[in-house]
């Protein structure tokens, strides 16, 4: 009689403790989760920035250098291309994390190909317009860089959280995957270089 | 249970690698924290206290915290990352409005072009945008520092920041945030103001307390008295500690940066 009091006891505990580390484990797993979506809608953000500002910047350098059709073109192409692409926060996986970053890298080089172009073209450069323009590019270029940071510092901790033993049985139980990282193009690891 | 606690330390371990790593090249947090943090010592002791005395009193004013910091070199990183950096772990800005600003100069040294970078923290974006940055780079500051002046460049640049940064929480918005806690504080004042008067209006009528008012009334006044003259001292020493915290910078706030601002060079 007196043992099986024990024992229903020593379940009864099991049970809360089971319960509570469930409990907590699952629900830090929901905010970690909530802060890499968050922090993944400021990159698309930053990236929507950057392209609020091409079409701009487009009829500016069109006003000057009336010979560069084609690389104004380019931009123009690759800003349509960058913005079709999107993901939403719930649906982070590494093929479309690779669309999305394959899209903007084009958008990244079509703007390099017309920062160069811009340099034969002197009354442009010294068009205050521009220059606000390119001091705005430059900033939400370095907007980017830091997003992306904070993106994968975010996804890392998520992940990390949901790896560990332990915690990777609930993680697979309730559907938590990992998410994807922003992998640094080579030579892409700061911010293009834009400089006149 | 003990799975979790390794699982637990396990974590613990590899978040301190990871912010170990993350803070390598960055100058740690000034304790005590001070506004002005010149690791190239290019400014003179008198000129840091300026500086650090006009910033103290312009974060005591309108919340916004401006960080000058200057560094011997940016061990190859890009000034606007690099300033940024600094801002994101030194978290600069009070934490709800996000208001930093961290103005970074690398000084020239013989062929070595000097560096000049400000970063707005996000709340600050929107009236210290790139273009105005870069504007304030190039014609306040780079001129000084080309004739060596890196004093009157930093002041030239942190006073247009200042007049920027100051027309973003008006004085009006911070009151908002923080209006509720004086009527907090004078409420229990204020009843034992009423309380006074009450009984010195009952003792104008009739000479003699104990007549008038029950016993139980005199005790409840009594005690009630007790706890509003109590909580007036309370109020007496909060505001004393007000009073002193005035005279230092009291420590960065926890606001976050998003990488808007401009860098320049010469």
């Amino acid at each position: 009689m007196k043992k099986s009091w024990i024992i229903i006891a020593v379940i009864v505990i099991l049970a809360i403790v089971l319960y509570s580390w469930v409990k907590g484990t699952y629900n830090h797993m929901v905010t970690e989760q909530e802060r890499v979506n968050k922090q993944w809608s400021d990159v698309e953000n930053v990236y929507q920035r950057r392209a609020d500002l091409i079409p701009n910047l487009v009829a500016t350098v069109k006003g000057y250098a009336t010979h560069e059709k084609e690389t104004l073109e380019g931009v123009i192409n690759a800003r349509a291309k960058a913005t079709q692409t999107t993901i939403d926060a719930g649906n982070l996986t590494a093929e479309n994390m690779a669309a999305f970053q394959q899209a903007q890298d084009g958008l990244s080089s079509a703007l390099a190909k017309l920062m160069v172009v811009v340099e034969r073209y002197p009354d442009l450069k010294a068009n205050q317009n521009f220059l606000e323009l390119q001091a705005q590019l430059e900033g939400t270029e370095n907007r980017i860089t830091v997003e992306r940071r904070k993106f994968n510092e975010a996804a890392r901790m998520y992940n990390t959280y949901i790896k560990l033993f332990p915690k990777n049985i609930l993680a697979n139980l309730f559907g938590f995957d990992a998410k994807p990282y922003f992998e640094a193009q080579a030579g892409a690891e700061t911010a293009p270089k834009v400089e006149f | 249970m003990t799975r979790r606690l390794i699982g637990k330390l396990l974590f613990l371990l590899l978040i301190i690698i990871i912010s170990n790593r993350a803070n390598a090249d960055i100058p740690p947090r000034p304790s005590p924290p001070r506004l002005v943090n010149d690791f190239a010592d290019i400014l003179t002791d008198q000129q840091e206290n300026n500086l650090e005395r006009k910033l103290v009193a312009f974060n005591d004013t309108t919340s916004n915290q401006i960080t000058v910091v200057t560094v011997k070199s940016l061990d190859g990183y890009d000034p606007n990352m690099y300033a940024a950096e600094i801002g994101l772990q030194w978290k600069v800005g009070q934490k709800e409005f996000d208001n930093g600003v961290v103005v970074l100069v690398k000084p020239k040294y013989g062929n070595e072009r000097g560096q000049v970078a400000i970063q707005s923290g996000y709340g600050l974006e929107p009236v210290i945008t790139d273009a105005i940055t870069k504007r304030i780079i190039e014609n306040e500051m780079i001129p000084e520092f080309k004739n060596n002046n890196y004093y009157g460049g930093i002041d030239r640049g942190v006073n247009i920041l200042m007049l920027l940064a100051a027309g973003e929480i008006s004085s009006k918005d911070y009151a908002k945030g923080s209006g509720a806690a004086p009527i907090a504080t004078f409420l229990p004042f204020l009843i034992f103001i009423i309380i006074f008067i009450l009984i010195r209006a009952s003792n104008a009528r009739s000479a003699s307390v104990g007549k008038n008012i029950p016993f139980w009334t005199a005790m409840w006044l009594g005690s009630s008295m007790g706890r509003s003259s109590g909580s007036w001292n309370g109020f007496s020493g909060g505001s004393s500690g007000f009073g002193g915290g005035g005279s230092s910078f009291g420590g960065f706030g926890g606001g976050s940066f998003g990488g808007g601002g401009a860098s320049g060079s010469w």
